[in-house]
């Protein structure tokens, strides 16, 4: 299973490993996953590119028992909407136990390994998070 | 503008139709509604295909001609076809279509179906091609699949409002319980709390029993001038509004994770639009692709508080013979979702009932009936509201 061809998957390869989406410099609005277009000043707004510290909280979660293609060999997993301290919300996976992870929980950004294309295909590397209490990293 | 009025509707069997192909489906469905109507081929002046994925379902493209032609209306007469794509709101948005080349009085009869072949590809296949109508790029590529979508909404909402797995299961029992009545349902079958409950977990809270099936099926309407209607038909149902919204195509960047904001906007123009409130509504089809949606729907639409969906379900006011009957063709959840058709199916639902026609599901005495389709996880909604009086 391909996740996604290699050249869409590197296009945004920054934005995924480190955590950089954008700002507008006219309304100061951040944004992850990046936009180019500001939806508050459209044409009318200034992009440019934002790093974000990646420290946020769990807006909402799940644990998914039946996976996508390609997650297969992950279940059960943690996924949820994180809400990073700078404004935007994003989703990702949480590594922690099912038991733990609760609504308001603070988390903070781990690189991971998101998948890869069988055993000899590309393997896709971003951002997921755990608990801010833990000492992963 | 020109009002609109539903002249013939026609539903296939929906289920796991292994002996029948993508065009097989769509060509009884469309047959079927045009001689519902009493309507002859050469009187069609466009067709409005929705399909939400031939591409990844049955490797067919182009779906708008390939229709055309194997209903029999390409080679001779060339009637134009578009097929029309909001994930799973393509039906819904097929049928709005129509209603705008009538409406526009460029078309006089218009066709207006729905159709999805989702069970040519193994199981797996088959929801990775609906995750397409989510974000690939940033939430697919996380592992998010429709049920974790749905499952995270499900979960915020019982933690702002206490909505409770049993609830959520009352939804799925009262959708059995109106689609064990419905002919063309895929499951007859009547379930409990306790089995949805008990059956496997797909995403927490999620059941299995708490989702809408993979199903194949087409749907189709015929639509004519509500001036010309009743030379068709002593019944016409009229199109009383057609509303449309969007929202972003990602969960994480809506406003409130409990609310479909493209539900709750779609609803305020469609009740506008037909000068009716809430309370008008005589029965509604929301878009229940999961027991949390339907409860959404009808908080977004104005049936309960922000909040109260599960309360009014737990009340049976849902059901038939409460306040306000939703599905009663039994759902996604009961009578399948062929993603493409629901939108028209639920549309073939809505003129069944107003017409008198729904046998052991009839609502007694409906005169308006509403209709909400959903694309994705909110993204699109459409809803259309349609009454027996013009």
């Amino acid at each position: 299973m391909i996740i996604m061809s290699v050249p869409r998957f590197w296009r945004k390869q920054i934005a995924r490993y480190n955590l950089v989406g954008t700002q507008c410099k006219k309304c100061g609005e951040k944004f992850y996953p990046p936009r180019n277009m500001c939806p508050k000043c459209r044409r009318d707004g200034e992009i440019e590119e934002y790093k974000f510290s990646g420290k946020g909280e769990v807006v909402t979660y799940t644990v998914i028992h039946t996976a996508a293609e390609g997650f297969e060999g992950q279940t059960p997993y943690v996924l949820g909407i994180i809400k990073l301290e700078e404004g935007p919300s994003l989703t990702s996976q949480i590594i922690c136990d099912a038991e733990n992870v609760k609504i308001g929980m603070k988390v903070k950004p781990v690189f991971r390994k998101l998948g890869q294309d069988g055993e000899r295909g590309m393997i896709y590397y971003g951002t997921k998070f755990v608990p801010e209490s833990t000492d992963k990293c | 503008m020109r009002d609109v009025a539903i002249i013939g509707v026609k539903n296939t069997k929906f289920g796991e139709l292994w002996d029948r192909s993508f065009r097989d489906v769509v060509v009884e469905a469309g047959a079927g509604a045009v001689s519902d109507a009493g309507v002859v081929g050469e009187k069609i002046d466009a067709m409005f295909v929705g399909n939400m994925s031939g591409g990844q379902f049955v490797e067919q493209e182009h779906i708008g001609a390939l229709i055309a032609d194997y209903s029999g209306l390409a080679k001779n007469l060339h009637v134009p076809s578009t097929r029309v794509e909001a994930a799973c709101a393509s039906g819904g948005l097929a049928l709005r279509q129509g209603i705008y080349a009538v409406a526009s009085g460029m078309d006089d009869i218009v066709i207006a179906a729905g159709a999805e072949k989702m069970t040519d590809v193994p199981s797996p296949k088959a929801s990775s091609a609906l995750a397409a109508a989510a974000d690939r790029e940033w939430e697919g590529i996380m592992g998010a699949t429709f049920p974790g979508l749905y499952a995270m909404i499900a979960r915020m909402h019982m933690h702002k409002y206490g909505t409770t797995s049993e609830q959520l299961a009352q939804v799925a029992v009262k959708n059995h319980q109106n689609g064990q009545h419905n002919p063309i349902a895929q499951y007859k079958s009547k379930i409990t709390v306790d089995s949805v409950l008990k059956s496997i977990m797909v995403a927490d809270p999620l059941h299995i029993f708490d989702c809408s099936p993979i199903t194949d099926g087409a749907s189709a309407v015929v639509l004519a001038p509500a001036d010309i209607a009743h030379e068709y038909t002593d019944t016409p149902i009229y199109v009383k509004a057609t509303a449309q919204a969007s929202d972003t195509i990602a969960l994480h960047d809506r406003r409130d994770i409990t609310t479909l904001d493209a539900s709750v906007a779609a609803g305020k123009r469609a009740y506008e639009m037909a000068k009716v409130q809430p309370k008008d509504i005589d029965l509604v089809e929301v878009h229940d692709c999961f027991t949390i949606a339907e409860i959404c729907a009808i908080e977004d639409l104005g049936f309960a508080k922000k909040g109260e969906g599960g309360i009014l379900t737990q009340n049976g006011e849902t059901a038939i013979g409460g306040k306000i009957p939703v599905n009663t063709s039994g759902g996604l959840k009961s009578c399948g979702h062929p993603v493409g058709a629901t939108g028209v199916k639920q549309a073939v639902e809505i003129v069944e009932q107003l017409r008198g026609e729904a046998g052991k599901r009839q609502v007694d005495g409906a005169e308006i009936g509403m209709t909400h389709n959903v694309g994705g996880s909110g993204a699109t909604a459409v809803v259309h509201i349609f009454s027996r009086d013009r």
